[in-house]
């Protein structure tokens, strides 16, 4: 199967000599196509960086990584921006939607920046919505929208350019339950229907069990890897449950 | 502590601050200039005339700066309460950590006051280096020489600039105090939580308003070009209100209509709207005109006012000293009017002054009034006028009685003006005139073959129109017309008045100064007597009581310096007004687009996230200020087409002033401060929106 990405020795530090942050202290792993990957670990793990450096916003401090087979480390100026813009798709905890465009140019807005011709964009958007059950919300405001609506106009918006990865950060952080369920739904649905590799940054071990695997970080490093294999989701559950015991100690991040 | 936290406050917010202080710096600077004008041209080789005209204009800026001071006060308190709301959460944290209300006030106090002594302090400084370079516009203006420059500090002028902005930053201190006040802790913290909402308008209201809209505007536009003889027929003066008022709503109207009418123009060129991030400069701007329509109306209105004020003063101005030159050819003019019998050289001779010793290059000619013939009977039959009625116009009664000259009298007077000779035949009569609205007439009338008759004679126009010019010195062109006829035709018998006239030069060996007192003295005997009434003027020379004789002495110096008096007086009343405005409207605007970037700056890191350029990034910034300074810039310029059409007949009184001239100025000033304010606001919003990462 092929590599999609691929950490290699990857460090970030913050700070300076005499308070040195190893915020991501060594870390290498793969994902590969169609992967399904979460990335468990407490507050202040590290997992957010990780996040951060693969999606260019931030830079290592050494190590590689490798998107579809670039270096994207050597990346700069105009090169990171087509890379964020062909490659990735990104959806946040906080949704970040334009407010003053309605979700359907929210969704266009993608591949307008992408120049697309506007059939085309129209017909994207419209394939997309329907995939993501938003088809009666797209003239819609975002303050019209409740949290889940919110969150699935930015799914949509994530993977209408077909990236090769798309980067979700907290994307249940702020939906009720029964909304969270839903989402994480469709991204195993997208992931099993269109082979969308996904990589998902959590806290919560629920939202993690919906992948094929979890990797789980403590103070920078890689702690553990679980792999769901041909368990069903309850059983996934609680072996992470199990792993996330075994972190802390202290179970705080058990819910 | 106080004074420590106030000043990293200042630092801190400098990005929000920096237009703010930009702002009242550029305020305190233009009102230290204006207000030091009178000592800046102390130094200037000016006539005592020129002087007095100087305090006059110091006085009248005086008042104006009372107006400025308002203008600028009100600004400063808007620009102050939108920088507290906009610190709102800052508020509420030190709220929550305890601190009192009067303590958040007396923070407030000490950075108004720093800002307030700093403002000052650069504004001065500013103003005075400022003030340096309006030294040479004034001499300039006035023709003086500057082999005498020197650096002028006018304790005056800053003493009152700091008076006035130290009562202005006062108001402030008290308004930020009320509004700390008023302020609840739960409305500060969450004051970032409002709801955007950006509803279309429904596009059918939209189009219905702006036809309505348009309609009231073309309306107004015709009631103050086409239809202004209509208008101010019917009615007084007050009458102009109307289309003030009609324009001022449909400006209103077409600014809500426009917002979401363009908005859905544009949605339908998909081709457009969905190419790289124009959607989203375009909602930005909609969302944004939806709820600053007020604002947008006021800074439109103001921005038509500034450009009517510049461009009226500056072609006063312009004209003014155009045309001074080929008005005035000689150096003095003498009038007699009236009955006397005695020419005026004959009256200096008997007041022992021999022309000749003073002057060269005498001409002499004579005018008639005639009752028989009036302004009516000779254009009477243009453009619907009722031939001999007591028809009121912009430029007055169509009843006056005609002025007429000898044909010979007219070479002689042409010669010194440089006016072309005329060669009539008999039964045959000439115009000369240059007062635009009563010369488009006679033209009229002649090119009709209209006849006159004079003296029992009836004449016919010897061309299709007038000669350009007059044969008096005058400061601008207000010859309303004198008919020339043959020599055969006699004048003196029918006339209601003669008028005597002398154009002549200094001679070369003469000091002109001394000329000048020698004639006006005879003048002054004639005006100088016991009564200063009106009766005064009238000479009841040589004792015989043939009547009454006014007699006028004029120097082309002296009119030159009324009339550049009147002209700076204007342009410099005119050019405070302008500036001040224009800063107002544009600094309201910056401090607009600022705040809406720092707003917007979570919605650029989206943008960047999602992979947008920062090309893309910058390009959707500039257009979005653009526009945003652009709209209400258009709308005004659009108003003023026709604003500056309608100053074009007010100041017609004043002769031929030419608004034209004045617009490359305008135009300057305009782009120099409005285009200065956007590129500002441009770049700091640059600043603020900038990926703080890379």
């Amino acid at each position: 199967m092929k590599t999609i990405l691929e950490l290699e020795k990857v460090e970030k530090y913050y700070g300076n000599k005499s308070s040195l942050t190893k915020a991501i202290n060594n870390i290498s792993f793969k994902v590969n196509e169609g992967e399904f990957v979460a990335i468990m670990g407490a507050s202040g793990s590290g997992k957010t960086t990780l996040l951060n450096i693969i999606s260019t916003i931030d830079r290592v401090t050494a190590g590689h990584i490798y998107v579809d087979g670039d270096d994207i480390t050597s990346l700069k100026g105009e090169e990171l921006n087509e890379f964020r813009r062909e490659k990735l798709g990104f959806i946040f905890q906080d949704f970040n939607l334009l407010d003053s465009l309605t979700a359907y140019e929210n969704i266009a807005l993608a591949l307008s920046i992408q120049n697309f011709a506007p059939s085309e964009i129209d017909d994207r958007v419209k394939k997309v919505a329907r995939e993501l059950n938003i088809t009666d919300v797209l003239s819609k405001y975002p303050y019209q929208m409740s949290g889940g609506q919110k969150q699935r106009v930015a799914s949509a918006r994530a993977i209408i350019t077909d990236p090769k990865l798309v980067l979700a950060d907290e994307p249940t952080g702020a939906l009720d339950s029964k909304s969270s369920k839903m989402l994480l739904e469709q991204f195993e649905r997208l992931n099993q229907k269109f082979q969308t590799t996904i990589l998902m940054v959590t806290h919560d071990a629920f939202a993690a069990s919906y992948a094929n695997r979890v990797i789980f970080i403590k103070d920078g490093k890689v702690f553990n890897e679980l792999l769901k294999g041909d368990d069903s989701r309850k059983d996934f559950f609680d072996a992470i449950i199990d792993v996330i015991t075994l972190l802390g100690g202290d179970a705080s991040d058990v819910l | 502590m106080f004074t420590k936290l106030a000043i990293k406050n200042i630092r801190r917010s400098i990005k929000d601050y920096a237009i703010y202080f930009f702002t009242l710096v550029l305020g305190v600077a233009i009102f230290y200039v204006f207000n030091s004008l009178e000592s800046q041209s102390v130094m200037l080789d000016v006539t005592e005339r020129v002087k007095d005209m100087l305090k006059l204009m110091n006085v009248i800026l005086g008042v104006v700066s009372v107006f400025v001071s308002v203008i600028l006060g009100a600004l400063i308190i808007y620009a102050s309460r939108f920088l507290i709301k906009r610190r709102s959460k800052e508020f509420g944290l030190y709220m929550t950590l305890g601190m009192g209300k009067r303590k958040i006030s007396r923070l407030l106090l000490i950075e108004t006051f720093l800002i307030g002594v700093l403002s000052l302090v650069a504004g001065l400084a500013l103003g005075i280096i400022a003030s340096q370079f309006t030294s040479v516009l004034v001499a300039n203006m006035f023709d003086a020489d500057l082999t005498n420059f020197q650096f002028v500090f006018s304790g005056a002028a800053c003493l009152k600039t700091l008076i006035y902005f130290g009562v202005i930053y006062l108001a402030v201190m008290i308004f930020n105090v009320i509004i700390i006040g008023r302020q609840k802790l739960i409305n500060l913290l969450s004051s970032n939580r409002r709801n955007e909402k950006v509803a279309l308008k429904n596009p059918w209201v939209c189009t219905v308003v702006f036809i309505i809209a348009s309609v009231m505007l073309g309306y107004s536009y015709y009631l103050v070009t086409a239809g202004l003889n209509t208008l101010i027929e019917n009615a007084d003066i007050q009458i102009l209100l109307v289309p003030i008022a009609i324009g001022v709503t449909a400006t209103f109207l077409l600014f809500w209509s426009l917002s979401g009418l363009l908005l859905r123009i544009v949605m339908s060129f998909k081709k457009v709207y969905y190419s790289k991030l124009n959607s989203f400069i375009l909602r930005q701007f909609g969302s944004k005109i939806n709820t600053t329509v007020v604002s947008m109306s006021l800074i439109c209105l103001m921005l038509f006012t500034t450009i009517c004020i510049l461009g009226s003063a500056l072609s006063i101005n312009h004209t003014m000293h155009e045309t001074a030159e080929k008005l005035m050819p000689v150096d003095i003019q003498v009038i007699g009017i009236g009955e006397n019998p005695v020419s005026i050289p004959e009256v200096y001779q008997r007041e022992n002054v021999n022309l000749s010793d003073w002057l060269e290059d005498i001409t002499t000619y004579e005018t008639y009034r005639l009752d028989s013939v009036i302004l009516g009977d000779v254009i009477g039959s243009v453009s619907g006028v009722n031939e001999g009625a007591g028809d009121v116009t912009v430029m007055g009664s169509y009843d006056v009685s005609e002025r007429f000259i000898h044909q010979s009298d007219y070479n002689r007077a042409a010669k010194v003006f440089g006016h072309p000779e005329v060669n009539l035949a008999d039964g045959e009569y000439a115009m000369i005139a240059d007062f635009k609205p009563v010369l488009e007439l006679r033209n009229q009338a002649m090119k009709d073959g209209k006849k006159i008759t004079v003296a029992g004679k009836t004449l016919s126009p010897n061309s299709d129109q007038c000669i350009v010019g007059g044969i008096e010195l005058q400061v601008s062109t207000l010859n309303e017309g004198i008919i020339i006829v043959p020599d055969s035709i006699n004048l003196a018998a029918e006339a209601e008045s003669r008028r005597e006239v002398l154009l002549a030069n200094y001679k070369t060996d003469v000091d002109p100064e001394a000329a000048e007192r020698i004639l006006y003295g005879v003048n002054n005997r004639f005006y100088s007597d016991d009564e200063p009434d009106e009766e005064s003027a009238v000479y009841n020379y040589n004792g015989s009581n043939r009547g009454i004789y006014y007699f006028d002495v004029e120097s082309r110096q002296d009119l030159i310096d009324n009339n550049v008096g009147t002209s700076a007086l204007v342009t410099f009343v005119g050019l405070y007004l302008g500036i001040i405005f224009l800063i107002s409207s544009a600094a309201v605007l910056a401090l607009k687009e600022l705040s809406e970037s720092s707003d917007n700056r979570a919605k650029y890191t989206v943008l960047r996230k999602i992979g947008a350029s920062e090309k893309m990034l910058n390009r959707a910034l500039f257009w979005q200020i653009f526009i945003f300074f652009l709209f209400p810039l258009l709308i005004a310029i659009l108003h003023a087409v026709f604003g500056l059409q309608f100053c074009d007949v007010v100041l017609i009184s004043l002769g031929g002033i030419d608004i034209t001239s004045a617009l490359p100025a305008v135009a300057i000033i305009l782009g120099a401060i409005y285009g200065g304010y956007f590129l500002i606001t441009y770049l700091c919003s640059k600043n603020i929106i900038r990926d703080q990462r890379n």
